[in-house]
């Protein structure tokens, strides 16, 4: 075979794959509502006791099947972040059990420290596949990978408003984007149907259901607050310095209006001699 | 046009180092004394703007290279500790991407401008046709560049690109095994995109001395495009175009900025976010923005050998236009007809980007035929044509009646 054959071959099995566990832009997609981030905008900012209270839900419902491999437990407590103090971080962190090495090399576990990056449910992607039919994804950078088609004019408009939260919006109207299926509809053995997702069939079931996290902070028990607040984290977990950006971009953005204001009087000063 | 050098430093050392060593007369003919024509719009200031963003990008890469592993395992990973453990990392990373589309906005400003204005007409034909290798190798030098993040739409990208020259008959399967270093895009393809990512911005740096060498052995052209006649034409190149320079830059960067700081992943991939799997391709698979009209191009063309040969041909055409275009006059000022025709052929790029996002099926793939050709007719048919039945206006007799009006 060809290589040219053989990639065409791999393009139409792949393709096919694709179709069932991706988000797929070609495919029809209902437009999630636009929902109020605090982070939204050049001054936005996350909210701590959300971040909080979204970390609660991914430990307790998508760490289950979930990995997030690329965040660590001392991340909880950077600033810009949850805003967890040391202490606590220790604490979450020790009730994780970590994979490791003993002094002699032999395998051994142990209590996670802050270092630890969290750890994931299953040891790689073909044993998640195993007990799931489809690899739960990696939560670390989801909220930046999963968006929806904007379409001319609004991606243009979108330069100008800055918005950028596709993702969380889609995420959170996911979660509650779970329905009976319409009359006619094909779903697939292990399917369910979920108005959010492209093609409507996405293996993972309804994931949040009513009073199903304790809150501290009497924010209500709902799935529509736990989908907001652990898309919110899910935000926080992909962008972890997004505060200190927009902070900084204010910062730059003040320099070089300055910059450019100062620059353009005395380009008018030196060019009056020769206009 | 500079001639030698009238510096005349005062300082002893500097006296004694310049008897050895003229830098600073080289310097001060380039960028003091050089005389630039006194009627040249902002148009002008994508030049500096550009070397301005190659320094960006080289500086920031040489940072970012020395947290950067180009391992199809780690690669993802180790961009992701770049934007969360690397102090500032996200701010050198976001610089980087978005820099890279800042520089392709500013180069096709500039393109446009040496197209409207008749600048790469006699005398500066070889100045053009170094700028056209400038672009070529930022199209290279930005599509590895794109790869090395190993995500979805990186890993993809490099595979369709790549396959491109599995279109060349006979040798053209081999050719890619050789490119891949393997039997599909793998390690040994990242590990070579990531030395010659690193290798190409030099290049560039090299070619665009001697575009700026050239550039200054032919003498800027101008929105007249008439030759500089008289001193009063020019203004020295110091304060008046490095103050002029400098005010737009400031403005460029704050658009620059506002990408950077507030919409980073704005003209990125949600995909890409997705580390590289081989096994799942994407439902769609789109390059950067600046390369989406000869994407479009590319897959007007229903036999993909000749597509590829489009795609190649609609930039190495550029490096002909100084012979293509037979009209005396160099400014579209003065050229009525070709001012009609260079908008419409504007209409196309932009028609061909837009179309190059969409699926090639029904009434895109119609359009971006139409356009495709009138990419082609403009400079295959238009250009010489125009030359010989437009006619054009009365060109000012000089630059500076231009600005001052008759009196002067």
């Amino acid at each position: 075979m060809t290589i040219m054959k053989r990639t065409v071959l791999a393009f139409t099995i792949a393709g096919a794959v694709a179709a069932l566990v991706l988000p797929a832009a070609a495919e029809e997609q209902v437009t999630p509502p636009k929902l109020k981030w605090s982070f939204a905008g050049p001054f936005g900012k996350y909210d701590e006791a959300q971040l909080q209270r979204g970390f609660k839900v991914y430990k307790e419902v998508c760490a289950v099947c979930h990995s997030m491999s690329m965040v660590s437990f001392r991340n909880l407590a950077e600033p810009g972040g949850p805003g967890f103090s040391e202490a606590q971080v220790a604490a979450v962190a020790a009730e994780a059990r970590i994979q490791d090495l003993d002094d002699k090399g032999a395998p051994t576990e142990r209590s996670g420290r802050p270092a630890d990056y969290f750890p994931s449910p299953f040891p790689n992607e073909l044993a998640a596949k195993a007990v799931h039919g489809v690899a739960p994804p990696d939560m670390s950078t989801l909220a930046k990978a999963r968006t929806y088609q904007r379409g001319f004019p609004w991606f243009v408009f979108d330069m100008f408003t800055q918005y950028q939260e596709q993702g969380p919006d889609y995420i959170a109207a996911l979660l509650k984007g779970y329905e009976e299926p319409p009359k006619g509809f094909q779903l697939p053995q292990n399917g369910h149907y979920n108005k959010y997702f492209p093609g409507h069939n996405i293996a993972m079931p309804k994931p949040l259901q009513e009073g199903q996290v304790t809150y501290d902070d009497g924010a209500p028990q709902t799935v529509d607050q736990y989908s907001k607040d652990v898309a919110a984290f899910l935000m926080w977990a992909a962008e972890p310095h997004l505060v200190q950006r927009k902070r900084l971009g204010f910062q730059v953005m003040i320099f070089l209006i300055v910059l450019a204001g100062l620059m353009y009087f005395t380009k008018k000063k030196v060019w009056s001699a020769v206009h | 046009m500079s001639g030698h050098s009238t510096y005349q430093p005062q300082n002893k050392f500097l006296q004694w180092f310049e008897k050895r060593l003229p830098v600073g007369g080289l310097i001060h003919s380039s960028f003091v004394a050089y005389p630039t024509p006194r009627n040249l719009n902002y148009l002008w200031t994508f030049g500096g703007i550009l070397a301005f963003m190659l320094g960006v990008q080289i500086i920031t890469g040489i940072v970012l290279a020395m947290h950067y592993t180009p391992h199809v395992d780690l690669a993802f990973k180790s961009v992701e500790a770049i934007m969360r453990d690397v102090n500032f990392g996200w701010l050198l990373r976001y610089l980087h991407a978005n820099g890279a589309a800042m520089f392709f906005l500013a180069v096709y400003v500039h393109m446009f401008r040496g197209i409207y204005y008749g600048s790469y007409k006699e005398p500066r034909e070889v100045l053009w046709i170094l700028g056209v290798i400038i672009y070529l190798l930022m199209m290279a030098t930005g599509f590895m560049g794109y790869v090395l993040v190993w995500g979805q739409m990186s890993f993809w990208a490099a595979t369709v690109i790549t396959n491109l020259f599995s279109a060349i008959p006979g040798v053209g399967d081999a050719i890619v095994t050789w490119l891949w270093g393997g039997y599909a895009v793998g390690n040994p393809t990242l590990n070579r995109f990531y030395s010659l990512h690193y290798l190409l911005p030099f290049v560039i740096a090299g070619v665009v001395v001697l575009h700026i060498w050239a550039l200054h052995v032919a003498g800027q052209n101008n929105p007249t495009g008439i030759d500089i006649k008289a001193d009063k034409d020019t203004v020295a190149f110091t304060p008046y175009a490095t103050v002029k320079d400098g005010f737009f830059m400031a403005v460029f960067c704050i658009l620059y900025a506002w990408f950077v700081f507030y919409i980073p992943n704005f003209l990125g991939h949600a995909d890409n976010y997705i580390p590289a799997n081989p096994a799942v391709t994407p439902a769609e698979i789109v390059p950067e923005w600046y390369y989406l009209p000869f994407y479009a191009i590319l897959r007007s063309i229903p036999d993909k050998l000749m597509g590829v040969i489009a795609l190649f041909a609609s930039i190495v055409v550029l490096a002909f236009i100084p012979w293509l275009d037979t009209s005396r006059v160099r400014s579209a000022r003065y050229r009525p007809l070709f001012k009609q025709f260079f908008w419409l052929w504007v209409i196309a790029c932009i028609g061909l980007g837009w179309l190059g996002s969409k699926q090639p099926e029904g009434i895109y793939v119609i359009l971006s035929r139409i356009f495709t050709a009138y990419y082609f007719a403009f400079f295959l048919i238009v250009m010489p044509l125009l030359g010989i039945f437009e006619k054009t206006k009365p060109l000012p007799n000089s630059i500076s009646e231009s600005v001052l009006g008759a009196k002067a």
